[in-house]
């Protein structure tokens, strides 16, 4: 647990002006300068040695996903056989880090992968529109991890960050945070997701990633990939500022999630490449940084066979999910 | 861990002569009075320049005086501006051939070249292309004329771009040119005299001379110029402007530098990290904007030097032809020392020097991005052009004392703001003594955009229409 | 029968009329050689206390509005009609033209500062831009005052020329240090008195009489003068040489015509900068 108090962090009680007072004294973000600086680094040639390395980061990093109305229990079952051996053809496959699924669907995901390592996260409190009130949310919370969720991906009060409602986004984290807490009085991995897409602006994001992990968020992360505008590079790019900016302050390191959007090995080593020259090589590590994907696997499992053979890889040659 | 393997660009994407001579009057001349021009990062020889004389600069001003009197100045400005599209456009069709000869002649990173020179130099003529038939709207009233010959001297920092920025308004305005390539330089000039041959641009529009100063002396000197344009140091500048006193030449230069960077306690701090690195480090610093003094407020120098430090150990010094490199080699041996000898003295008047710890190559020339910290407006560094990615570090407490520490410098090219505070900006745009003003950025260049000093960064201006102005005498 | 009071004819220097620290004059003659004055003859102490107190004015002349500025000079003119008939005397005692001819140089000279005035606010419309660059860029350029500006005035003119040398300096926010021509300067020191009641902030203009060949070299060398105008130097070269030396902006010898009731913006924008300001736009 973290060491050092809110109420010393923000330098006042908690209330909603002593948040604003705080999230508004942040350095604010240049758009046009953040988006250069993400832009250059997408330049970065990642080859041979390093791009296989990059590979395998991608995919033990990897929160495999699908979050349908669809799923049913043979799909997630089989979205975490693929996880358990994503090539068949090559065992040397890492595996995703976790599958990441409704709070309806765990049983199923956690019967088929069991304690192989691979965990379940859950989304949970009335994702993704997080319109709901706060006794549903927690409940929601709570039926999934008892359900074995070993992570939560929450959803930020958008409306109410927007409202200017600070004090209101933080007490709902604080409190799906204790609705992560298990009978032996271990936590669920509680994931904070702000929904970028919605906050619009840049300042937006910088203030929502410091209130989520004011409010003790493990994870922030970026998406529900519901909406229009889901992961992008500068988005990633501000938040890994935040977390390092974070942990020089209070000791504590948080981890970020992108999610949404990221559907090829080349994104995906993009972002390892932000991570790298933004955070440092700490973060590069699933226990804080994640891709929320559905496709990426394929594409990254395609790249890899290349590196292997030589030659260029086709989705039959992968397995589909 | 996360390492980058070697991401190198092909050589193979360019073949240089053995030797070159001199581009007059639409060939190459036999080359001759030979030196050797070589590749800075490794030292290996990449071709024999030849050295031009006083017979070699007279031969190029007559060609381009017969160009200008019998063709150019005959041509409707459409027909100019064709040419200058064609060139625009096989710029961009050879661009990686260019950028990749740019990086082995200069030492600069493939990224800049590749992302930054050439995509310029292509935009530069592009620009100025769309004047040539609308002369009669640059400001000096109805048909006005070209100078007639223009005589042009280029660094060795940006070969190419500074070319584009000095032949493109120069023809788009019907002059013909003469122009000189820095000594350590040459190749991609040379590459650009074979450009206007596949352009069919008409003989002796475009005359290349190489050599050193003598030879670029010899050009500003020759009588039947009209018009100098030089971009360099300022000490050359200085001899220009002497050895052309009494004459009817008109004269544009842009000299050095010593920009202050100016970082407020409320400024977006990590794109304000980002903009101090460009600022300095951008092409080894070889720049004459470069923001060579970062000024930040007391209030927030610890923090800011932290942020500024752990970003330079991010930087990748090294092999220039490889893709993500961002800090190449030291154009030449003798600037390597300058810089040098410029950083023992700030040491010695009591700077703290720091650098990360990266590994240098052996061969070429090398300078570790660095910091001298402790600097007060009185030392050496926070004086002298350093041209070299060295950053002098200094503080300030209010508006008025950074304004007052940023003009205190006989140099006035530009300057950096960086605040979210609006008015602020404003206030200061109009209180620094700079040609030009980034606030909230740094190094932006575009060809629309007017580029020049105040004070001794020289007189003059380039890109946009106040460029083309330099190029034409008023009409009637 | 009552004697007249004479003027003592002096230097104009930071909105003061102080004798040249030197104590020295020199005798100016009519045309037909009779005495006419003593006039001040200024040394190079004198010129640098005039770019001291040029220099001292310029950011406060530079920061008035254009509107004000370009009001200033409109008074100017007004206070130059009201003295007409002054300088109408002082210029054929000088150069003994006709009356008709006097009056139209002076006509000339007020409608030269009406002209100026007016540009003041309108520099920027004509020779500014806005510059389309190609990315998310706010990116402008605008005209700023080079600074301190030496101005060798015309030998020739005794009033127009010296009118046509200064307005285009100041109209934009420069300040000046003149030396006016050294046969003909009456009617430079008269124009001062009308400076000195127009509302022009004390050091805006600063009038030297003497010799421009010897003022000259010491203000083309001068360190804190941005640009010096060689149109009554006595060597231009050598002075263009000095020049260099800092990299002064020359205006050489007729490169601008000085004669007619207007100027020329080229002239004003001769000793402007171009400043351009770069700003992101992202929200």
């Amino acid at each position: 647990m973290r060491s050092i108090s809110p109420e010393a962090i923000v330098g006042s009680r908690i209330t909603n002006q002593s948040l604003r007072r705080w999230l508004h004294s942040l350095p604010g973000v240049d758009k046009v300068g953040l988006e250069a600086r993400a832009a250059s680094l997408g330049t970065r040639s990642i080859k041979t040695a390093s791009k296989a390395w990059a590979l395998d980061a991608a995919i033990k990093m990897m929160d495999l996903t699908t979050l349908e109305g669809m799923d049913t229990p043979e799909r997630v079952k089989s979205l975490c056989l693929k996880a358990l051996t994503p090539d068949p053809t090559d065992l040397s496959t890492p595996r995703p880090a976790a599958i990441c699924v409704y709070g309806d669907m765990v049983k199923y995901a956690k019967a088929t992968l069991k304690d192989s390592g691979v965990y379940v996260a859950a989304v949970a409190t009335a994702f993704p529109s997080g319109r709901a009130s706060l006794r549903v949310k927690l409940e929601d919370t709570k039926d999934a991890v008892r359900a074995g969720a070993d992570e939560i991906d929450m959803v930020i009060d958008r409306g109410a960050f927007l409202a200017g409602e600070y004090l209101e986004v933080y007490k709902q984290i604080v409190a799906v945070k204790e609705a992560c807490k298990r009978n032996d009085g271990s936590y669920a991995h509680l994931k904070v997701i702000l929904e970028t897409g919605e906050l619009q602006t840049y300042d937006n994001i910088r203030r929502a990633s410091y209130l989520a992990m004011l409010a003790g968020g493990d994870f922030i992360k970026t998406s529900t990939g519901k909406v229009t505008v889901n992961a992008t590079i500068p988005i990633t790019m501000l938040m890994l500022q935040a977390v390092r900016d974070w942990y020089e302050e209070t000791g504590e390191l948080i981890g970020v999630k992108p999610a949404g959007g990221i559907r090829t090995a080349k994104d995906a080593i993009k972002y390892l490449v932000v991570v790298r020259e933004t955070a440092g090589e700490t973060w590069l590590n699933p226990d804080l940084f994640r891709f929320g994907a559905s496709s990426l696997l394929n594409d990254v499992l395609m790249q890899r066979q290349k590196l292997k053979t030589g030659h260029y890889s086709g989705p039959d040659y992968v397995t589909v999910d | 861990m996360f390492e980058y393997s070697p991401a190198p660009e092909s050589r193979s994407l360019v073949s240089f002569e053995t030797s070159y001579g001199h581009f007059i009057g639409g060939k190459f001349t036999k080359p001759s009075n030979l030196y050797k021009t070589i590749n800075p990062a490794t030292e290996e020889v990449l071709a024999e320049i030849s050295h031009g004389t006083d017979k070699d600069v007279d031969a190029a001003v007559k060609a381009a005086r017969h160009a200008y009197e019998k063709v150019w100045s005959k041509l409707p400005g459409s027909e100019r501006g064709k040419y200058l599209y064609r060139i625009a456009r096989i710029i961009q069709e050879r661009g990686r051939e260019l950028a990749v000869a740019e990086t082995l002649n200069n030492g600069k990173p493939i990224k800049e070249t590749r992302d930054f020179d050439i995509p310029t130099v292509a935009a530069w003529f592009f620009y100025y292309a769309g004047w040539a038939d609308k002369l009669d709207y640059a400001g000096l009233g109805a048909n006005p004329k070209a100078h007639g010959v223009a005589a042009q001297v280029i660094p060795w920092n940006f070969p190419l771009m500074m070319l584009a920025w000095k032949v493109a308004p120069a023809l788009a305005a019907g002059n013909t040119v003469v122009l000189k390539p820095a000594e350590s330089t040459p190749l991609t000039a040379l590459l650009f005299a074979d450009i206007c041959q596949q352009a069919e641009l008409p003989e002796g529009v475009v005359n290349i001379i190489t050599g050193y100063g003598d030879t670029g002396a010899a050009l500003v000197k020759h009588p039947d110029v009209n018009k100098v344009a030089f971009t360099g140091s300022t000490d050359v500048g200085r001899v220009i402007a002497k050895a052309v006193a009494g004459s009817d030449k008109k004269v544009t230069l842009e000299l050095g530098g010593k920009a202050a960077n100016i970082v407020f306690d409320d400024a977006p701090l990590d794109q304000a990290v980002e903009g101090i690195i460009n600022g300095i480090f951008f092409n080894q610093g070889h720049v004459c904007c470069a923001g060579s003094r970062l000024l930040v407020q007391e209030s927030i120098q610890d923090e800011f030097l932290k942020k500024l430090k752990r970003r330079m150990e991010q930087l990748r010094v090294g092999d220039p032809m490889d893709k993500n490199t961002d800090i190449g080699a030291i154009n030449s041996k003798a600037q390597l020392e300058k810089i040098d000898a410029l950083v023992r003295q700030g040491v010695a008047e009591g700077g703290e020097l720091w650098a990360p710890q990266c590994e240098l190559p052996r061969n070429g020339f090398w300078f570790r991005p660095s910091l001298i910290t402790g600097v007060s407006p009185a030392n050496t560094v926070a004086r002298e052009e350093i041209f070299g990615p060295v950053l002098s570090v200094m503080t300030f407490r209010t508006p008025a004392e950074a304004v007052t520490k940023a003009n205190n410098t006989p140099f006035g090219l530009s300057a950096g703001i960086w605040t979210e505070k609006g008015s602020r900006i404003l206030k200061l745009a109009d209180q620094l003594n700079a040609g030009v003003v980034w606030a909230n950025t740094f190094n932006q260049f575009d060809p629309t955009s007017p580029f020049g000093g105040f004070k001794e960064s020289g007189y003059g201006r380039e890109g946009g229409r106040h460029g083309l102005l330099a190029y034409l005498k008023g009409g009637n | 029968m009552r004697l007249d009071v004479r003027k003592t004819y002096k230097l104009f220097i930071g909105g003061k009329f102080p004798r040249s620290e030197s104590g020295r004059t020199y005798e100016l003659n009519d045309h037909q050689g009779k005495f006419l004055a003593n006039v001040a003859q200024a040394s190079r102490k004198d010129a640098r206390d005039a770019v001291v107190a040029a220099r001292a004015a310029q950011s406060g002349w530079a920061s008035a509005s254009a509107y004000n500025r370009g009001q200033i000079l409109y008074r100017i003119a007004e206070m130059l009609e009201a003295r007409r008939e002054q300088f109408v005397a002082e210029i054929r005692a000088m150069t003994g033209v006709s009356s008709s001819k006097a009056n139209a140089e002076v006509d000339a000279a007020i409608d030269s500062w009406v002209w100026h005035a007016g540009w003041s606010d309108k520099i920027d419309s004509v020779a500014g831009s806005m510059n389309p660059v190609a990315g998310p860029y706010f990116n402008i350029s605008t005209n700023q005052p080079t600074g301190v500006v030496a101005i060798l005035a015309p030998q020739d003119s005794a009033l127009v020329g010296l009118v046509n040398s200064i307005a285009p300096a100041i109209v934009s926010g420069n300040t000046v240090v003149v030396v006016a021509s050294e046969g003909l300067p009456l009617s430079a020191i008269t124009l001062t008195e009308v400076l000195a009641t127009s509302d022009l902030p004390g050091g805006v203009v600063n009038m030297l009489t003497g010799s421009a060949k010897e003022i000259g070299p010491w203000l083309a060398s001068h360190q804190d003068v941005n640009a010096i105008d060689l149109e009554g130097a006595h060597s231009p070269v050598e002075l263009e040489i000095s020049a260099a030396e800092t990299i002064k902006r020359v205006i050489r010898a007729n490169s601008f015509s000085r004669g007619d009731s207007r100027g020329s913006l080229q002239h004003i924008l001769a000793l402007m900068e171009v400043k351009t300001v770069w700003h992101p736009k992202g929200h």
